[in-house]
């Protein structure tokens, strides 16, 4: 990815900034991401803020400091004033002891300072209960609701997406053959079988990223909502025929399931586990523990070479046999319980997660205008400790509505809609009768010379019918205006009555007449034929 | 001149008519289609001038021609946003010609008419005159609506329906009464008459609200027409039959196109539109998604391909003159742009191909609705100009939108939509737009012009605009 950076927009503020960001260097071991990118970064100084960046914040990322400067940022070394002079800081992961300078992160915070990364809020109540003792406000990114609304600043979505990508190339890479079927000179190469159980967002990517190289994808997701969604992909979906138990909580994500249900789905797998060569679990259900969805049977029913990706180890893990942070073999199938897939990805994910970032601090109002409104319910959801008081977990959202589709796999079938009803056949003969009746009334009253004007009358009505169905409609205006033009052949009426007396009433009358409908006429062609002169190839 | 020569010379004027009117069936012959118009004109008032029933010269040619000079005047001077008004201020001196030609002959009746041709052509005057009034101050109440002299939003009367039908009986009462009685005195119940028809027009269109107008002015367009004829039939004038006859039913023809672009029947339309569902509509959830003027410039740059959907509110902020000249622009640069124009686009049918005319835009990258519906799926970027309802997907998706079933131009099938508008607000059919929050739309908020012009100014600079980095938000999706 290039960083092309147009020095000249920092100095564009010419207002003094109000509030000042802090980017301090990510200290969890193997975190290679930011939370600004040096772009970022100066779309943060767009919404008017300045930003502090540590020094080498950004290095393992690809992100060299000079960039940071380019940008406008200020590059901190003393790690300390930095956190100190911040009023805002932005990190990735939930601030944790800090080696070199041996202080936990949490201490560093300025008193009544505000703090945004993720947070695991129901994993970790001692560290808001340190926010708290702090006065600070903190938001968790991990808590942001899934809204339609929100999903710009919905890190959690994000980030699953590139660790679902992640997560098929780790396996390619323990892997030991190809995943895409070939025929040769030398034999038949078959195409490798993997199977994703959560068709999330991160499943969904790696769903996508297997099928690019060639692999043979099958899926499996609590949610008969997702099916669709996997089969765009090219991947089969697993169904049990169970009675349809729906697993979609309200806010989108999975919920646990009944036992017998889990009984059948683990049936499903452990069929599933002898013919697949790869299989990927990115199950998770919100504030618990991951399911254990792969057991030790099943890995050892899997054939030697295959290879297990466990996307939930660093919250227990969907397999058995995981260990969180490590890549090892048991008896011959091996096990990644990788936690760091999205930091593999540092540059792009911090790109994403700043932009995430960004849009958040949009949405409270910048700098100028920063306000923390707990009625709007994404803040509401995603903040955890206001000034000191923990207000997590926040209550519920009612059943957010269904996103409008936004994609033609996931277009709900569009009903034909018209307003023509066929008419009922009391209504089909009302017409004609009426009209016949007319005639009739016509034919047996009506003198002579009526019914030789009538004819040209009607006669020139379909006449009109016609021609008018010719026009382009390009032209309806100049046809509007010509006809109008034309109908002002009233005049003639006009003209007829004009041979009297000069005084009398009706000649007056008709000079009016002849007057009003000149103008209509010379002014309807005029205006016509200016604008068809107009008109050009 | 005699008898003779003078319906020869009708119907050569009829025949010049209806090439006229065909003429505008392709935009390469509607020049001479409009020559034929003009030359029907001359020949019919030439042969009627010259026939035996006329010799009031002086008083001919003293109320002529100031008319002509003053009406090339109007014609010429008028700015082409102001198109719609125009035509209908004109259409409603047609109406006004009617009512006078039709108290003419009421009080200078043909003496030769004799018993039941006597009695036709009193109803022929009453009918003539209902129309013509009508059409007068209906004309004149559209001019002002379309001018904003009056206000375009929908007026509606408290019990309308039970008014106009009211109206509407005691005109048919009046007109049994003025049939009736004796001729001196028959002139009461035709003047009542024609004040109670001025006020069904005032009441009739007041209740239509403003992007409904095209319909209202080409029905209106549509009874003048009629009226020419029922003084065609009152004065035993074959041409003026003929001629009425094509333009009635010429303005009928388009409000039925109309109507049938809205998916509305002609009542729904005259009896108060939209306003009557109380529909409030799904309410859209989600979030607009901004867009900057370089953001949109740099989309503009990488697409190949562009289809640009103007509204009324080009018309509104006269964008189309700077729209115009970044479709040269882009189309210098070898991409293909072109137009998709709704029906019911701006405020009379067909206004947008004017304003686009005007602006120098090539007639054959105007495409219809119907031309151009099946392409949008293979475009990169979708420029929405000041146009809203006719780009609703509610129409297709919520079947109990009051516009469902409306056929819309599908501009959320294309890569890129960028919608500019000033707000979020619904347009004139009161539903809200759920294009605004579609994940590929993105909303240019501002005036059209300023942001056209921008667009236009910084699409010209383009070798500054390309070293701009990808946007961030270009790299997020």
């Amino acid at each position: 990815m290039t960083v092309a950076i147009a020095p000249d927009s920092a100095s564009e503020l010419d207002a003094q900034p109000s509030m000042r960001i802090g980017i301090p260097k990510e200290i969890a071991q193997g975190e290679r991401r930011v939370a600004a990118t040096p772009e970022t970064a100066q779309k943060l100084q767009k919404l008017g803020f300045e930003v502090w960046v540590e020094a080498d914040a950004g290095a393992a990322a690809s992100f060299p400091d000079a960039a940071y400067k380019a940008a406008g940022c200020q590059v901190m070394h003393d790690v300390v004033e930095l956190w100190n002079q911040s009023d805002i800081v932005l990190k990735v992961r939930a601030p944790l002891w800090h080696p070199g300078i041996n202080q936990n992160e949490t201490d560093l915070l300025r008193p009544g300072g505000k703090l945004v990364s993720f947070m695991w809020p129901a994993q970790n109540p001692e560290l808001l209960e340190k926010l708290s003792q702090k006065g600070a406000t903190a938001i968790a990114m991990d808590a942001v609701p899934r809204l339609t609304r929100a999903q710009k600043l919905d890190a959690l979505s994000s980030m699953a997406n590139l660790a679902g990508y992640r997560a098929v190339i780790e396996a390619a890479n323990q892997f030991g053959r190809g995943f895409t079927g070939q025929i040769t000179a030398a034999g038949k190469i078959p195409p490798c079988k993997v199977l994703v159980i959560g068709a999330g967002v991160a499943g969904l990517a790696a769903i996508g990223t297997a099928r690019g190289l060639g692999a043979i994808v099958r899926a499996f997701d609590t949610r008969p909502s997702v099916k669709e969604q996997v089969q765009s992909l090219g991947a089969e979906f697993l169904e049990l025929h169970f009675a349809d138990e729906d697993g979609e909580s309200a806010g989108g994500y999975a919920k646990v399931m009944s036992p017998a249900f889990i009984a059948a789905e683990m049936a499903l797998f452990a069929q599933q586990a002898t013919e697949v060569d790869i299989i990927i679990t990115t199950a998770l259900i919100p504030g618990k523990t991951a399911p254990r969805l792969v057991t030790q049977e099943m890995v050892e029913a899997m054939r030697p070479g295959s290879v297990v990706v466990d996307m939930a180890a660093e919250q227990g893990g969907n397999c058995e046999l995981t260990r969180p942070h490590e890549i090892y073999d048991h008896d011959g199938v091996k096990i990644v319980g990788l936690t760091d897939l999205v930091s593999r990805m540092a540059n792009q994910a911090s790109q994403l997660y700043g932009t995430n970032l960004y849009h958040l601090l949009n949405e409270l109002g910048g700098a100028e205008n920063y306000h923390l409104d707990l009625e709007n319910d994404v803040l509401r959801q995603a903040t955890v400790v206001l000034e000191g008081d923990v207000i997590w977990p926040a209550p519920p959202l009612e059943k957010p509505p269904t996103p409008q589709p936004t994609s033609p796999q996931t277009a709900t079938p569009v009903p034909t809609v018209t307003g023509n009803k066929p008419p009922s056949l009391w209504m089909q003969l009302l017409w004609p009768g009426l009209i016949g009746m007319a005639l009739f009334g016509i034919g047996a009253f009506a003198p002579e010379s009526f019914i030789s004007h009538f004819t040209v009358f009607v006669m020139a009505i379909f006449l009109g019918w016609k021609v008018i169905w010719d026009v382009t409609p390009a032209l309806h205006t100049p046809l509007m205006s010509v006809t109008n033009a034309i109908s002002g052949i009233i005049i003639i009426g006009g003209m007829l009555q004009i041979s009297g007396p000069l005084t009398s009433t009706v000649t007056v009358l008709g000079a009016i007449a002849i007057f009003v409908s000149t103008l209509n006429i010379s002014g309807g062609f005029f205006v016509t034929q200016r604008m068809l002169n107009m008109f050009h190839k | 001149m005699s008898n003779n020569l003078l319906t020869v010379a009708y119907i050569a004027a009829s025949v010049l008519f209806i090439l006229s009117l065909g003429g505008l069936s392709n935009p390469e012959t509607a020049r001479r289609g409009n020559l034929y118009g003009i030359a029907g004109m001359v020949v019919a008032l030439g042969a009627t001038a010259l026939s035996d029933q006329v010799s009031g010269y002086g008083v001919l040619i003293v109320s002529m021609a100031p008319a002509i000079w003053i009406g090339g005047l109007i014609a010429t001077r008028a700015a082409m946003t102001s198109m719609p008004q125009l035509v209908g201020l004109l259409n409603g001196f047609g109406g006004l010609a009617a009512v006078l030609v039709g108290y003419a002959s009421f009080l200078h009746p043909d003496a030769s008419l004799q018993g039941i041709d006597f009695t036709i052509h009193k109803v022929e005057v009453f009918v003539g005159v209902f129309i013509g009034s009508i059409t007068f101050i209906g004309s004149l109440i559209a001019c002002g609506k379309l001018q904003g002299v009056v206000s375009s939003k929908a007026v509606l009367l408290p019990a309308r329906h039970v008014l106009n039908i009211g109206m509407l009986g005691a005109v048919i009462g009046l007109g049994y009464y003025y049939m009736t009685v004796s001729e001196s005195m028959a002139l009461l119940p035709l003047g009542i008459m024609t004040t109670i028809a001025a006020l069904l027009g005032v009441t009739l269109v007041i209740a239509i609200g403003g992007a409904d107008m095209p319909v209202v002015i080409s029905i209106l367009n549509s009874y003048s027409g009629w009226g020419a004829a029922a003084a065609g039939f009152m004065l035993n004038n074959d041409l003026l039959i003929i001629t009425g006859a094509l333009v009635g039913s010429s303005g009928l023809i388009l409000s039925y196109i109309m109507c049938k672009a809205m998916n509305r029947s002609f009542a729904n339309v005259l009896l108060g539109g939209f306003g009557n569902t109380h529909y409030q509509g799904a309410t859209v959830e989600g979030e607009a998604t901004p867009v900057t003027v370089e953001e949109t410039v740099a989309l503009l740059n990488d697409a190949n391909s562009v289809i640009i959907v103007p509204g009324y509110g080009m018309a509104v902020a006269q964008a189309q003159h700077a729209v115009a000249q970044i479709t040269e622009l882009l189309r210098d640069r070898g991409k293909q742009v072109r137009f998709g124009i709704h029906p019911v686009a701006g405020r009379l049918p067909g206004h947008m191909n004017v304003l686009l005319a005007e602006a120098n835009v090539p007639y054959d990258v105007v495409l219809e609705m119907d031309e151009i519906n099946d392409d949008f799926p293979a475009t990169d970027v979708v420029l929405v100009i000041g146009a809203n309802d006719t780009v609703n997907p509610s129409a297709l998706e919520d079947p109990h939108s009051p516009m469902a079933g409306m056929p819309v131009l599908e501009v959320w099938k294309s890569q890129n939509t960028i919608v500019l508008k000033r707000s979020l607000s619904a347009g004139y059919a009161g539903v809200a737009n759920p294009l605004f929050y579609k994940q590929n739309t993105s909303m240019l908020f501002g005036d059209a012009r300023a942001n056209v012009t921008a667009i236009l100014a910084q699409l010209s600079q383009k070798d500054a605009v390309e070293s701009q980095p990808a946007t961030a938000m270009a790299a997020a999706k």
